[in-house]
């Protein structure tokens, strides 16, 4: 994400108008418990989408690369680990685009987007390092786009509220009454 | 392959230009953008002069008030493309979404359009050095002073920071209030 000008902000003294509150005073907290949803499931949405691409650049990295005088392919490993991670982003998908319905219909709610994002990241994050490894030692060039795609891929379970955070909210409404 | 069904044929449309769009006008800059530590500001015109920016603002703001799947449509191309630098999510996705959900009409008058047009750069400042998980222990002020806050504190990786022209900042307009104190100010 080095194109990303995430940044460090410092207020001194800052005065500004008092029209630019948003909405009311105090209920700024119930407004960001609103909002999350959205920006939850946009984070998991993001997630398949990577992952399809570094799934299918790995898919033609191995039909190409040769070790031990053959695709490195035609190893069942390979294709075993493939179709591990084929399966799990398949079904991922079929999840979230009916988060997306849902939510289109506004009937997302936080604990189902909570799902989505900690689902959509952690696999995101599974795929891009069994992608790393496919590649051997090229997957850990910064030349190539899955070396990429494992940097950016980490900060997706921090940001947006952490994967403990959404086992947090999900874990209390599972033993609430 | 199970067929996708979420989308109708107009978004895959959508698709198509939005991915022409990134190959045209994003991937061939992002590696000097990478350099530069942040994107041209120029292209976040360009975006909005196609539409993508804030597709759902409604129509007497500039937006196309499309449905969430366009957002969605955006989203998946950007992350398709690997261009990570790119914050429009957090524009379209996050921020906008306050304005138009909880500002006031001279707000939306004020801001809607700029955003969507890409003039206005958004960005949210939830995160303190000090706190990011619990956002209750959040300690920036606003302090009601005659007309104004007066606001002091310190925010910490916040997306769009650099371009920023238009920033939500989570404080506490009464700092012994806990949640009941937070306020969200422009
Ligand atoms: C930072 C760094 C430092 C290094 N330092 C050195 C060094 O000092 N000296 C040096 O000589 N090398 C060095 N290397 C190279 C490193 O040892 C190789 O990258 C590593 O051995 C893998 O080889 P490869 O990259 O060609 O991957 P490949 O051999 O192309 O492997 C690609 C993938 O195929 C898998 N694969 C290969 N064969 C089979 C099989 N039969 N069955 C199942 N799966 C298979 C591999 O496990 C891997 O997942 C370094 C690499 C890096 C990244
Ligand atoms: C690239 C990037 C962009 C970002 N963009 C923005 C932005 O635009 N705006 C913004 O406001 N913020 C932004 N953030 C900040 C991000 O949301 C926070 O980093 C995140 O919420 C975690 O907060 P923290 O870093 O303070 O970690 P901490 O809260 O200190 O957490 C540290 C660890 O403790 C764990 N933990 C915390 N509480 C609990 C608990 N109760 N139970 C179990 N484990 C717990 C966490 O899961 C984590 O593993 C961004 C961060 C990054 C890296």
């Amino acid at each position: 994400m080095k194109a990303q000008d995430t940044s460090e902000l410092f207020f001194s003294d800052v005065r500004v108008p008092k029209e630019n509150l948003l909405g009311e005073e105090g209920k700024g907290f119930a407004y960001l418990m609103q909002e999350l949803p959205q920006e939850r499931l946009s984070i998991g949405i993001m997630a398949m989408a990577a992952s399809h691409t570094v799934l299918q650049q790995t898919i033609d990295y191995v039909k190409e690369r040769k070790a031990f005088g053959k695709p490195i392919a035609t190893f069942q490993n390979t294709q075993f680990k493939l179709a591990e991670l084929d399966t799990e982003l398949t079904s991922a998908q079929v999840f979230m685009d009916r988060c997306l319905e849902l939510l289109v219909q506004g009937e997302l709610d936080t604990v189902t987007a909570s799902k989505a994002k900690l689902l959509g990241s952690e696999l995101q994050c599974r795929i891009v390092d069994e992608c790393v490894q496919l590649h051997g030692g090229y997957g850990f060039m910064w030349e190539y786009p899955v070396a990429r795609a494992f940097a950016d891929s980490r900060v997706q379970r921090i940001y947006g509220g952490t994967s403990e955070v959404m086992k947090l909210i999900i874990g209390r409404s599972l033993i609430a009454d | 392959m199970i067929p996708r069904t979420v989308f109708e044929e107009e978004h895959e449309m959508f698709r198509s230009s939005v991915r022409r769009f990134l190959e045209e006008e994003v991937m061939p800059y992002h590696a000097q953008w990478e350099k530069d530590g942040q994107v041209d500001r120029e292209l976040w015109r360009k975006a909005g002069a196609q539409g993508y920016l804030v597709p759902q603002a409604p129509e007497i703001y500039g937006g196309a008030e499309a449905d969430f799947r366009y957002n969605a449509v955006i989203d998946e191309e950007v992350s398709r493309s690997g261009c990570t630098g790119l914050g429009w999510g957090v524009h379209s996705d996050i921020v906008v979404p306050y304005l138009m959900n909880y500002g006031s009409t001279a707000q939306k008058e004020r801001y809607i359009a700029a955003c969507v047009r890409g003039d206005i750069v958004t960005a949210i400042a939830m995160t303190e050095p000090g706190t990011g998980s619990d956002l209750q222990g959040i300690r920036t002020t606003a302090i009601a002073d005659g007309d104004d806050y007066v606001i002091n504190g310190s925010k910490t990786f916040i997306t769009n920071g650099q371009h920023a022209d238009l920033i939500v900042v989570v404080c506490k307009t009464d700092p012994g209030a806990g949640a009941a104190g937070t306020s969200l100010i422009l």
